[in-house]
């Protein structure tokens, strides 16, 4: 089938499937049983879906041609537009940190480890996580109401007739997108977050700066940027896939695309944080 | 067995049913190449469905769509998209890309046979699309606006514009000319014939603007409960001596047709 097997292919085609004939009062024993079976049905559905969707999308990048127009559009979008959100981010979370860590370190005597507590926190974990969030929030929502209007307007349906594969045209030029922008934007999350804790530990907790950042880099390893940066590359993948993937798939008028919007969101946010978790455990936990 | 030429698009049996509801219920259709087919009937009656079963772009439950002699339901994708990119197709509601302006809009097919041995630039499709928008009665200047800047009637010029910009074998229209004035219909209308006169395409045009439906079409039939239950003349389209088909050209409130207005 030319349009794909996710494509919304409408739970109005499938035959509604005829009631099971119990006696009544069974039905309040079976009703929640069912509706449960029926929601872990339609997750399995869901992700076999959305791993079909990922797949194809990817493996147009091999397959000219390559719309430059939109991937360019897309990176301006994500990498750019993006940069206020995510600075100003990552300066607070440093500086919260730094405050934070203080708190609790002063009692052991060993506040020297303030400037180490935050450079591994924000390359690790914060600068990726939050500014996959942010974006998660800003893009990927973007992105699923723009695609999704598309969907509810008929504009997909018109590129097919115009020689253009919709998922080729759309999709593919903002996956790659994603991936490329969200390292962008971790380098700079990881530099402001750093600084937001060397402006809170020289103006407020005594430190010279100096000291701040030899420390700093004496507590930081290649490694750990490197590994934030290849979690930021997975994000953006993540959040350029849902985002698209519920646009492309909505259905319903503005009412579907707004539930797709924040579905796409809402997705994005929590498979995010789970390949935090499984990136984590693979890099650092040995 | 008579050597009948094959014909453009060739319909047979096609059904679609979404849920209970059976939208098209066998239908059977033959459209020769270089006539223009029009099709009517009442508002929800699966005009557009049947298009968009043509057009690949909903799966029919049953049947065969041929076009030149090949089925296009049991090709495989890649051959499938080659079937479909002779179709142009203008979307009852435009389906213009709001994201780009209105001159990419209609250049949007020879741009996107880019570097399949037709070699344009971006200058070169820009002043293609003014020629197209002139044609369509459109000032070249509404190529540099964006989509939603335009009237309905404007929007559905630029989605026609579209449609023939990149000169295909098949032509869909959606009801092109509901929303325009009436001489901009006319207009339209004469557009339509030009296409398929002097480029030789084949058309099939959904409408329900029946001095319209008898300019356009060569051939015409009506679509009532998913079956098509006449074909014929367009130019018999008033008086065919149907009573459904008549009821309906006519907009008479009695007659066969009983208007479901509560079910
Ligand atoms: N994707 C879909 N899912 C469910 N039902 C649909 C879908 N598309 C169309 N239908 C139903 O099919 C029927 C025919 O729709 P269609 O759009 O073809 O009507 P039409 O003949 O073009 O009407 P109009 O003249 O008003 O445009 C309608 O009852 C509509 O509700
Ligand atoms: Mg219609």
């Amino acid at each position: 089938m030319s349009s794909g097997p996710w494509r919304a292919r409408a739970a109005d085609n499938v035959a509604p499937v005829a009631p099971l004939r119990v006696p009544p009062g069974v039905n309040a024993v079976l009703d929640p049983v069912a509706a449960l079976g029926r929601a872990v049905l339609e997750r399995v559905r869901k992700s076999g879906m959305l791993a079909l969707f990922a797949l194809e999308a990817v493996s147009h990048l091999v397959r000219p041609p390559f719309y430059w127009r939109v991937f360019l559009s897309a990176l301006i979008e994500i990498g750019f537009f993006s940069l206020p959100v995510v600075a100003l981010t990552a300066l607070f979370s440093g500086g919260v940190i730094a405050l934070q860590s203080y708190a609790g370190f002063s009692q052991y005597h060993v506040q020297s480890a303030i400037a180490d507590v935050v450079a591994l926190s924000v390359t690790r974990e914060l600068g990726p996580v939050l500014a996959g969030l942010m974006v998660a929030g800003r893009v990927g929502a973007a992105m699923s109401a723009e695609i999704g209007t598309m969907r509810v307007t008929d504009q997909i349906d018109a590129l097919r007739t115009l020689s253009t594969h919709p998922m080729k045209y759309l999709v593919t030029p903002r996956l790659l997108a994603g991936v490329l922008a969200l390292p962008f934007l971790v380098v700079v999350a990881d530099i402001l977050g750093v600084m937001g804790g060397f402006i809170v530990a020289t103006s407020k907790l005594g430190f010279t700066p100096d000291a701040y950042i030899s420390a700093t880099f004496a507590g930081l390893a290649a490694s750990d940027v490197l590994v934030g940066l290849a979690k930021a590359a997975v994000f953006g993948f993540l959040i350029a896939l849902l985002g698209c993937y519920h646009g492309y798939t909505s259905r319903g008028g503005a009412e579907g695309v707004g539930a797709a919007t924040t579905a796409a969101v809402v997705a994005a946010s929590i498979l995010l944080l789970a390949f935090d978790y499984l990136l984590t455990d693979l890099f650092f936990a040995s | 067995m008579t050597a009948a030429p094959v014909p453009k698009i060739r319909i047979r049996g096609l059904t679609k049913a979404f849920g209970p509801k059976r939208v098209l219920d066998g239908i059977d259709l033959d459209v020769p190449t270089g006539t223009s087919f029009v099709i009517i009937g009442g508002s929800g009656s699966g005009k557009s469905v049947l298009l968009r079963c043509i057009l690949g772009l909903i799966e029919p439950d049953s049947g065969v769509i041929e076009i030149d002699g090949e089925n296009v339901l049991t090709a495989n994708a890649a051959r499938r998209e080659v079937l479909i990119e002779r179709i142009g197709m203008l979307f009852q509601n435009g389906a213009l890309f709001d994201s780009l302006p209105v001159w990419e809009n209609v250049s949007f097919g020879l741009l996107a046979k880019r570097g399949r041995g037709n070699r344009i630039t971006r200058a070169e499709a820009r002043t293609r699309a003014a020629t197209f928008l002139s044609q369509v009665g459109l000032d070249p200047s509404v190529g540099d606006l964006s989509p939603s800047e335009l009237s309905g009637g404007m929007q559905k010029r630029v989605g026609l514009a579209r449609a023939i910009a990149s000169r295909p074998e098949i032509l869909f229209f959606d009801e092109p000319t509901t929303g325009l004035d009436p001489i901009m219909g006319a207009v339209i209308d004469g557009l339509i014939v030009d296409c398929v006169k002097k480029l030789g395409s084949t058309a099939i045009a959904i409408t329900h603007d029946m001095a319209s439906a008898r300019r356009i079409g060569d051939e015409a039939a009506m679509l009532y409960r998913g079956k098509l239950i006449w074909q014929g003349r367009a130019a018999d389209l008033m008086d065919s001596g149907n009573p459904m088909v008549d009821q309906f050209t006519h907009g008479r409130r009695e007659g066969p047709i009983s208007m479901e207005l509560r079910r």
